[in-house]
């Protein structure tokens, strides 16, 4: 197509065009310019000459890191975040929301659904100053964990290194549990209740409907919401991670974003960090694609 | 209608205890904080366990935090990063909602991979932190809005929502001379008000509750917004603001219940209006859920 009708479709759409510029030259800023400023992950960056004149240094800081001591420790933690997350995280709304759909009683239902919303909406800060809190010594959790295991612990529960996880992949499912079963309450909307009749004809009791017919009417939605996780394997956010760990604890709570904020910006070592977060959003980007794949393959569903 | 059998009256009442006690466990922890920040400070402290009811009565805790002039402060610049970033965020995602949602774009596609693309692949922290410094954000309220101004998932949850609307009711406008941004503002928007509420709420919140870009780019104390504040205090464990004017002993005692009291104060404004809003959002959730 020729610069002429590039720009006959300009004028034909001229008000549309300016209209979107404010959001592509966002985009533009604040998302392609840190994909370009990404280049100093191959430079010696020192931000008094800026990223032009700062010397090229290849991929020196990749092998840095892959031969650095931490690499191990924080790809481990990632993986084992996520995996925990996926096991005990993933399916929790999935369950919550098959009992919801059980319920005969609309307001209780509506009760429920309010309540278990609320976490979502309460600040991380807040969530992790709570839970800092009750984890303390003599804190309620902290009590609670010493009750069932018969240990003294006799100071903070967020101390424990083989903790860490528990901690964080728990109270992650608390405050997302109720969230996320909306998506599974609107599949579940769109199961056919002549299916709940026939059964009951057979003689299938509630038990029996939840798993021959509630169970797979949700099940592409499922699939999807799984693959979604799959692509997100090695993405733990590092806000939540910040605000609950410590260097006691950094060896099973470091994962690579929390490494790339403290490497970066306390240290401000920007190379090497922009190197492992580089190396990072190509991993993701690596994920997702094949996640997406695999979807279109097996349930001739895409995210695009 | 089902007829009553034993296994399904077993079935419906272990559910209906199941769902009792997570909703119990899931606001217990708020009840906790409320009851242990209305509580004699002392008690507190010597007391271990659970709490069913105040253990004493004092607003002591809340009026140390109300004269902080950091929790003021710090409740007034979110306010004010919120209605400002609110502003940009409805203004830029209503108006790149509405290019997207057009048909007659030829390039509709080539911009929608655009703005996608940035969902799946990010320059990563370094380089966004050097940008937004190096157009000289830094230490400014743009720093916590412009990076903020449009979320892409919010942007498509509206996109598809515009395209809900029928074709045929801006065709007249269009005959009329009204040009788009007339066509947006005067009919599709007053058309939104359901998406501009889930917009308003999930905007609201996520500024409400930002906290670390606000971390790393802003240094005056003065500036802070409310999440910074309450970091120092419930994080870094730091209520020496508050207790200031009270003796060695009492400092400590307080110290404990302004905490639950900062988190009282902190969280009670949103808990009070999502409810309100939870037909919009919910709605709101699936059409992004649903694929773009």
């Amino acid at each position: 197509m020729g610069l002429l009708a590039f720009a006959k479709e300009l004028k034909t759409n001229k008000y549309i065009y300016l209209m979107i510029a404010p959001v592509l030259l966002y985009y533009a800023i604040f998302h392609y310019g840190p994909m370009y400023g990404a280049i100093i992950a191959f430079k010696d960056f020192t931000p008094a000459v800026g990223i032009w004149g700062s010397p090229w240094s290849g991929f020196g800081h990749f092998t840095d890191f892959f031969n650095g001591i931490y690499f191990w420790r924080i790809l481990k933690n990632t993986i084992l975040i996520s995996v925990y997350e996926l096991v005990f995280g993933f399916p929790a709304p999935i369950l919550l929301a098959l009992l919801l759909n059980e319920l005969r009683s609309a307001v209780f239902k509506r009760t429920v659904q309010t309540i278990t919303y609320m976490p979502h909406f309460i600040s991380l800060v807040v969530i992790c100053g709570i839970l800092k809190d009750f984890t303390s010594s003599g804190g309620i959790i902290t009590l609670m964990y010493e009750w069932i295991s018969g240990r003294n612990l006799g100071e903070s529960l967020l101390l424990q290194p083989e903790m860490f996880r528990t901690i964080f992949v728990s109270s992650g499912i608390y405050q997302q549990i109720g969230w996320g079963t909306i998506i599974y309450l609107a599949a579940l909307t769109g199961i056919d209740m002549e299916q709940y009749e026939a059964a009951r004809m057979d003689g299938a009791n509630r038990f029996r409907q939840m798993i021959h017919i509630t169970l797979p009417g949700i099940l592409p939605t499922v699939v999807i919401m799984l693959i979604l996780n799959l692509g997100q394997m090695l993405s733990v956010g590092f806000e939540k991670i910040i605000l609950l760990y410590s260097p006691i604890t950094y060896e099973t709570a470091d994962v690579i974003s929390s490494y790339v904020y403290r490497i970066g910006l306390q240290d401000f070592n920007y190379s090497l960090s922009a190197a492992v977060g580089l190396f990072n959003s190509v991993i993701n980007f690596i994920l997702v694609i094949l996640a997406n794949a695999i979807s279109r393959k097996l349930n001739d569903t895409s995210l695009w | 209608m089902e007829k009553r059998t034993f296994s399904g009256t077993l079935f419906d009442s272990i559910n209906y205890l199941v769902l009792a006690g997570l909703m119990l466990l899931t606001i217990y922890p708020i009840l906790y904080v409320f009851l242990a920040s209305v509580s004699e400070p002392s008690e507190i402290l010597s007391h271990s366990g659970l709490l069913w009811k105040p253990l004493g009565f004092t607003l002591l805790a809340y009026q140390k935090v109300f004269e902080n002039p950091m929790i003021l402060t710090g409740y007034i610049n979110t306010i004010t990063y919120v209605v400002v970033g609110l502003g940009i965020n409805l203004l830029l995602t209503s108006l790149g909602a509405y290019g997207l949602s057009r048909r007659q774009l030829k390039y509709r596609k080539q911009i929608t991979l655009f703005i996608i693309f940035t969902m799946f692949f990010s320059g990563g922290l370094i380089p966004f932190y050097l940008v937004v410094k190096g157009i000289g954000l830094n230490n400014t309220l743009w720093a916590l809005v412009l990076p903020a101004a449009v979320s892409t998932f919010n942007l498509m949850i509206m996109r598809t929502s515009f395209e809900a609307i029928p074709a045929s009711l801006e065709e007249s406008a269009r005959i009329d001379g009204a040009n788009d941004v007339v066509i947006l503002f005067r009919i599709i928007l007053p058309l939104s008000l359901p998406v501009i509420a889930v917009m308003t709420l999930y905007y609201g919140v996520s500024h409400w509750n930002s906290w670390f870009n606000a971390m790393i780019f802003l240094a005056d104390r003065s500036q802070y917004p409310l999440q910074l504040i309450l970091r120092e205090i419930l994080i870094q464990n730091d209520t020496s603001a508050m207790t200031a004017g009270l003796d060695v002993g009492q400092t400590n005692i307080v110290g404990e219940t302004i905490k639950y009291a900062t988190i009282m104060v902190a969280t009670v404004p949103i808990l009070l209006v999502y409810p309100f809003l939870q037909k919009y959002f919910v709605k709101g959730a699936l059409v992004g859920a649903v694929k773009g």
